[in-house]
């Protein structure tokens, strides 16, 4: 039951990740977009990440898509930015179902399961999902989660030294 | 919850961070005190930062010998550490001095640009420090997301903002193959730590056994070539170095490399020296079409800045020949030759700063014509490090490249060497041919050269004491580098 829901998702975000790149309008190219993040957050789901899953939603599929929608009619693209690039097709085609190809040969003939980390199933069921990530965030990944908000820093810098106005 | 705090304070450890913490607050009291700092120029915050670099640079200074490790193995403030700090404080202390001048000359005197470049440096010193995937990733970010900017600084001009948009596109999609190696690899090995995937994948077999290894090993490698401009990801290095302001192109070709050189290093000494013969067989690869590809193209060219940055190009395969050779010495010879590479290509970077006119850059071969005669002590300046980037001695760049072969040598890699030496002749011939229009050819009579910043003077005078003092004595350099290395 699992298995064919996870078929059915998988087809679901195939597709519309496809719509992404394949639409005319770029407003069409977002919802696509938004469709993807859904199923992305429904695999969460599925990996008892519930917490994940509703970050995925809010953060991704709520506040970037806004952003990204704004921008599109800001823009106001004319008809030359919807001209499609279709130089390379054809070799990145091939390139791509060669990487593809070989993959599966790889996954066919070798082992791909690694070492199981320090967090299982169990202890997400016993601890919690929210409290372990907001643990490793404030105990193991304290210096990681400092330097991203630096990140961010950098980031608003950036954006307002590229845009503003008058400097 | 008590249990919680006294965990996380456990593991902190300021002096492990000490010399980018030092580094990060100047940049945001930069930030605060820019808004108070007359508009118009930029000189105050050239010094503020100038300070900042030096006191770092003392921070730095300290933690030699003295190696701290904090935040749960996140990051280590070790003696490699501390080389490749000293690496991207030169290459941001030589940009910030070059810069002052350019900026307000080309009409865009915005202090922000500083802060920028301090936070491009903190970033580059956390990947050089960082031990675990997560801390050299997000320092790779912080880096390049203020290059990104910097590189699109002049908003008015087009080319600015191609290599701004260029730069920002292709490195989102190489940090995607980044990102994607890091995650495949903690699928295998259940951890971010370096060390601890080193220990897993040294226990457990081959590569071929378990292909999400080789897989996140290619992608992780591919990641940081790019940041190198190993060819074949070098596609975007020559739009990139031409487009973007005459200064950032050259911190551009100094820090950063050597950033990812050092994270590109430590990963894999730390976590896949159990498979050593895969990826060196992989980098000779890299390392030969790299140096092949970047200076035979580099002859074709006629605009300076591009021309360099094909050379820039050829000298991340000079480099990596070291990585490949994997001995004490060749590696040892990285360090060496990356803060070698640092002091000439920037140098030569000043001087086509101070070679421009008002509104447009000079950067061609023939706005040079004669340039060597007219401006004496630049023409002087620009031989030198021309003489150094070809590797010829009493230099930096021969020093550096005579360690790196002498590693290739002695892993066995005698074909290797003899491929570089013979790259080395090729380049002989562009970087001859700048010289030869600075001497043998005629100016333009009505040419207006910009005088000569104090600031900019300065920073070729550094560039030029470190080329001959690594030339002549690069003993001392080359033993600290050897304390570096793991």
């Amino acid at each position: 039951m699992e298995l064919i829901f996870f078929y059915l998702i998988a087809i679901v975000a195939v597709a519309s990740g496809f719509l992404v790149i394949r639409c005319q309008s770029p407003v069409n190219s977002a919802l696509g977009l938004v469709n993807t993040f859904f199923c992305l957050a429904i695999f969460y789901v599925m990996l008892h990440a519930p917490f994940m899953a509703a970050i995925q939603i809010m953060v991704y599929a709520g506040a970037i898509m806004v952003l990204i929608i704004f921008v599109i009619m800001l823009l106001n693209l004319g008809t030359e930015a919807r001209k499609r690039y279709t130089t390379g097709v054809v070799w990145s085609a091939i390139a791509s179902l060669l990487v593809l190809f070989n993959v599966m040969y790889f996954i066919k003939r070798g082992r791909v399961t690694g070492a199981e980390g320090d967090i299982t199933s169990y202890t997400v069921e016993s601890v919690g999902h929210v409290e372990l990530i907001g643990k490793a965030l404030f105990t193991e990944y304290l210096l990681p989660f400092e330097i991203a908000s630096i990140l961010l820093l950098v980031a608003i810098v950036g954006a307002v030294v590229l845009a503003k106005k008058e400097v | 919850m008590e249990n919680l705090v006294q965990i996380a304070l456990q593991n902190v450890n300021m002096a492990a961070i000490l010399p980018s913490l030092v580094l990060t607050c100047f940049g945001m009291g930069l930030l605060l005190i820019n808004v108070f700092l007359p508009r118009g120029t930029t000189r105050h915050a050239v010094w503020i930062s100038v300070i900042g670099l030096v006191v770092t640079g003392f921070f730095v200074y300290t933690g030699w010998g003295n190696p701290q490790y904090g935040f749960n193995d996140a990051v280590a403030n070790d003696n490699y550490t501390a080389f490749f700090s000293v690496i991207f404080l030169f290459a941001a202390g030589l940009t910030i001095l070059m810069s002052d001048d350019y900026l307000t000359r080309e009409g865009y005197p915005v202090s922000e640009y500083y802060p920028l470049i301090l936070f491009a440096t903190a970033g580059a010193m956390w990947m050089a420090s960082g031990t675990d995937m997560l801390t050299i990733f997000l320092g790779l970010e912080v880096m390049s997301i203020a290059l990104y900017v910097l590189a699109g600084f002049f908003r008015g001009q087009l080319r600015s903002n191609e290599a701004g948009l260029k730069y920002f596109l292709l490195g989102a999609f190489s940090t995607g193959f980044l990102l994607y190696g890091i995650a495949l690899i903690y699928g295998v090995t259940g951890s971010t730590k370096l060390t601890e995937i080193g220990i897993y994948l040294n226990a457990h077999g081959s590569l071929l056994e378990n292909p999400m290894t080789l897989a996140g090993l290619v992608l992780l490698s591919t990641g940081f070539l790019f940041k190198i401009a190993a060819a074949p990801f070098h596609m975007w290095t020559p739009d990139v170095y031409e487009g973007a302001p005459t200064p950032v192109t050259a911190f551009m070709s100094a820090g950063p490399k050597a950033a990812a050189f050092a994270a590109f290093l430590r990963i894999m000494e730390y976590c896949f020296f159990s498979l050593k013969p895969e990826w060196t067989a992989m980098l000779w690869v890299i390392a030969v079409l790299t140096m092949v590809i970047g200076n035979v193209i580099a002859i074709q060219q006629t605009n300076l800045k591009r021309m360099l940055a094909y050379s820039s190009i050829a000298h991340a395969g000079y480099a990596l020949v070291g990585l490949v050779a994997a001995n004490e010495i060749g590696y040892s010879g990285i360090l060496f030759y990356m803060l070698a590479y640092t002091f000439m290509n920037i140098g030569a970077f000043a001087v086509l700063v101070l070679a421009g006119k008002k509104g447009e850059d000079n950067l061609t071969l023939e706005g040079f014509s004669g340039f060597g005669l007219k401006r004496p002590f630049l023409g002087v300046a620009m031989t030198v490090f021309l003489f150094s980037l070809m590797g010829l001695p009493p230099t930096a760049g021969f020093a550096g490249k005579f360690y790196i072969f002498a590693g290739a040598v002695k892993a066995g890699y005698i074909w290797l060497a003899v491929i570089g030496v013979l790259n080395s002749a090729v380049s002989l011939y562009y970087y001859l041919r700048i010289m030869v229009y600075m001497y043998f050819r005629d100016a333009e009579e009505d040419y207006a050269w910009v005088s000569l910043p104090a600031a900019a003077v300065i920073s070729i005078v550094i560039a030029l004491i470190g080329v001959f003092y690594l030339g002549i004595i690069p003993g001392d350099v080359m033993e600290m580098a050897k304390m570096a290395i793991f």
